[in-house]
């Protein structure tokens, strides 16, 4: 299995010289073969991944592609041109679900995006307790989702659920929750943003922390009060990691299943919670519609395609 | 951990700063407290009460009466001992999978650097940037006949084990920390006639400890957490995870039981996370962002 470990010289320097074509100060004789071995070493540690990535990813990949340009019909497969997409744009779902979906994105971003950097503002603060603080914070992320999901159809219930004792509590008329349109999603984001935003809370604060503090000082001198700062010191200089989670969290909320599945069964009251991914799921798993449902993944995937690039680019703006 | 932040400590020392601030901190903690153990504790007591008292309006804080047996009944009726079996086993399979095969594709893009190894970092990376959800309908179609082999794996275990190696993010992770080796330190291992196999094991895994920890313990938890691919694929109920299991025995057993259930099922990863604290958080925030 190993190798002849006889050519230790290698210089290989990175970028660029993967041609397997090593610079070795030896006799050339031989060289050829040991950078075929050399390679088919590397392979081998490779071959088990690159396996499952075919198998599980790209393979798929292709066949979304295939299967969304394709139609069954009594077991027998052809080929449907553009007659999927058709369909899926005259559902009468498609634009409740797209109207859904960037409802529960636009709610998500301003509870799940604002709260946590509030959060991670007054953290950053503190001189005590931060600890303990941070573990709260990232306790719902631990929990299996169906927990956090049952609690909470629990807390929402409108006869004895503990947010309508709370609201009865501060005099405030009890709501119908999850069992009623106008509130279904609201509801949904909240969970959803208590479920999930501790890693949020986390990285900002881990932003917040490589902020310089004579910045801060600079500010001061300058007479700024508490909320130019955070408007001249703090988001300027967290601005990257701001915009990078921003993008994650449209790509990450325009694909929300789970929790309305779980909470309000998916459509929820007069469809007011089908999503996009819901829409998906119906047409693939309750009407064995993988034509439909590939072609509106497909049409999720080019919205969220532009998300991923902004995102990739960021990112990598980010690792230099 | 005394950086310079907002408030200027100056301002802080001061009698009224000290007291704002210390009147702040009380209330956060409360609320936090409140907020986020406040849930926990209401599915614990509750698993506790017995079906009367947890239909009482207004709740009670503590219970009166205690029925730890209801742990012990829901354990039984709802079959978790099979379902925290299962999710062991699919975790730690997983979690095997991602060690032996992500580390070692990771080692060879970093370190052995194969032709077309950029191009296949290329293409896995590219997978990230593809929704999950939008795959969830071709892999559910290629796991139900899978090519070249003509296998149906529903409900065996390989479902949950080998996707979970397609973790581009988990392979970039190590990388990049592998990247991160002196070049002159394999070599060195390579000058004393060590294999590559062998230079992976005896240099390479011993110093990456801190990444391997992160990158297991976000492999666990992933499948722990997962709901609907796990639905999909094990429809057989001895097969499911306690996600999916709890949830389709959900309506059919009493709500102080279910409490009961969702608290046992909640312990393990609130324990792991406890003890692991410290390599969650910091690798959450140094391995970058993840969704």
């Amino acid at each position: 299995m190993a190798p002849p470990t006889s050519t230790p010289t290698l210089t290989r320097r990175p970028a660029g010289t993967d041609d397997g074509a090593p610079r070795v100060k030896e006799p050339r004789q031989g060289a050829f073969a040991r950078a075929v071995r050399r390679n088919l070493t590397a392979h081998a540690f490779l071959i088990g991944a690159v396996l499952c990535f075919g198998f599980f990813s790209w393979y798929p990949m292709v066949r979304e592609v295939v299967l969304a340009f394709q139609k069954t019909e009594n077991g027998v497969v052809s080929w449907a041109g553009w007659s999927n997409f058709v369909y899926v744009f005259n559902d009468p779902d498609f634009a409740l679900a797209w109207r859904n979906t960037a409802l529960f994105t636009l709610l998500a971003l301003l509870l799940g995006f604002v709260v946590p950097f509030v959060i991670a503002l007054v953290l950053n603060e503190f001189r005590h307790a931060r600890g303990y603080l941070r573990l709260l914070v990232y306790l719902p992320v631990m929990l299996p989702p169906v927990a956090s999901v049952l609690l909470f159809k629990y807390f929402y219930d409108p006869g004895h659920g503990l947010f309508n004792r709370l609201l009865e509590l501060f005099g405030l008329p009890a709501q119908q929750w999850l069992q009623s349109s106008d509130t279904a999603m609201l509801s949904l984001v909240i969970a959803s943003t208590w479920m999930n935003m501790g890693g949020a809370c986390l990285i900002y604060l881990a932003a917040l922390q490589t902020i310089p503090g004579e910045l801060y000082e600079a500010a001061e001198l300058d007479g700024a009060g508490l909320l130019r700062k955070i408007w001249h010191v703090t988001i300027p200089q967290t601005r990257l990691i701001l915009s990078l989670l921003f993008l994650m969290q449209i790509i990450a909320t325009m694909q929300v299943f789970t929790e309305p599945f779980l909470l309000t069964g998916g459509a929820g009251p007069e469809g007011s919670t089908t999503t996009v991914v819901h829409l998906i799921y119906q047409y693939a798993f309750n009407f064995n519609n993988y034509g439909a449902a590939a072609a509106l993944g497909l049409v999720l995937l080019v919205v969220l395609a532009g998300f991923s690039a902004a995102y990739v680019r960021l990112n990598r703006a980010e690792q230099e | 951990m005394t950086t310079r932040t907002l408030i200027s400590p100056a301002r802080l020392s001061r009698p009224r700063g000290r007291i704002l601030y210390w009147t702040v901190l009380f209330l956060v903690v409360a609320v936090f407290t409140l907020v986020f153990i406040g849930p926990l504790y209401w599915m614990v007591t509750s698993g506790l009460k017995d079906t009367e008292e947890f239909a009482r309006i207004p709740p009670t804080l503590v219970p009166d009466a205690v029925h730890p047996g209801n742990y012990g009944e829901a354990w039984q009726v709802m079959e978790l001992s099979q379902l925290l079996f299962n999710t062991l086993y699919y975790a730690f399979g997983a979690l095997a999978f991602q060690l032996v095969l992500d580390v070692a594709a990771a080692y060879s893009l970093s370190k052995l650097r194969p032709v077309l190894g950029k191009a296949i970092l290329g293409a896995m990376l590219v997978t990230l940037m593809i929704p999950a959800t939008v795959l969830v309908v071709p892999q559910y179609l290629t796991v139900l006949d899978l090519p070249v082999f003509e296998r149906n794996l529903l409900n065996t275990p390989w479902v949950i084990w080998l996707p979970s190696v397609t973790n581009a993010f988990n392979i970039f992770l190590l990388k990049r920390f592998f990247d991160s080796i002196p070049r002159e330190l394999l070599d060195a291992a390579a000058i004393d006639g060590a294999s590559p196999m062998r230079t992976l094991r005896s240099v390479v895994l011993p110093i990456s400890r801190p990444i391997l920890g992160v990158v297991s313990i976000f492999a666990v938890v992933g499948v722990w957490k997962d709901f609907l691919w796990p639905m999909l694929a094990l429809p057989d109920p001895g097969k499911q995870t306690l996600n999916v299991g709890i949830y389709s025995l959900a309506s059919g057993v009493p709500e102080n039981w279910l409490l009961a259930a969702l608290a046992m099922a909640s312990l393990p990863t609130l324990i792991l996370f406890l003890i692991f604290q410290r390599n969650i958080m910091s690798g959450l925030t140094a391995g970058g962002l993840k969704g």
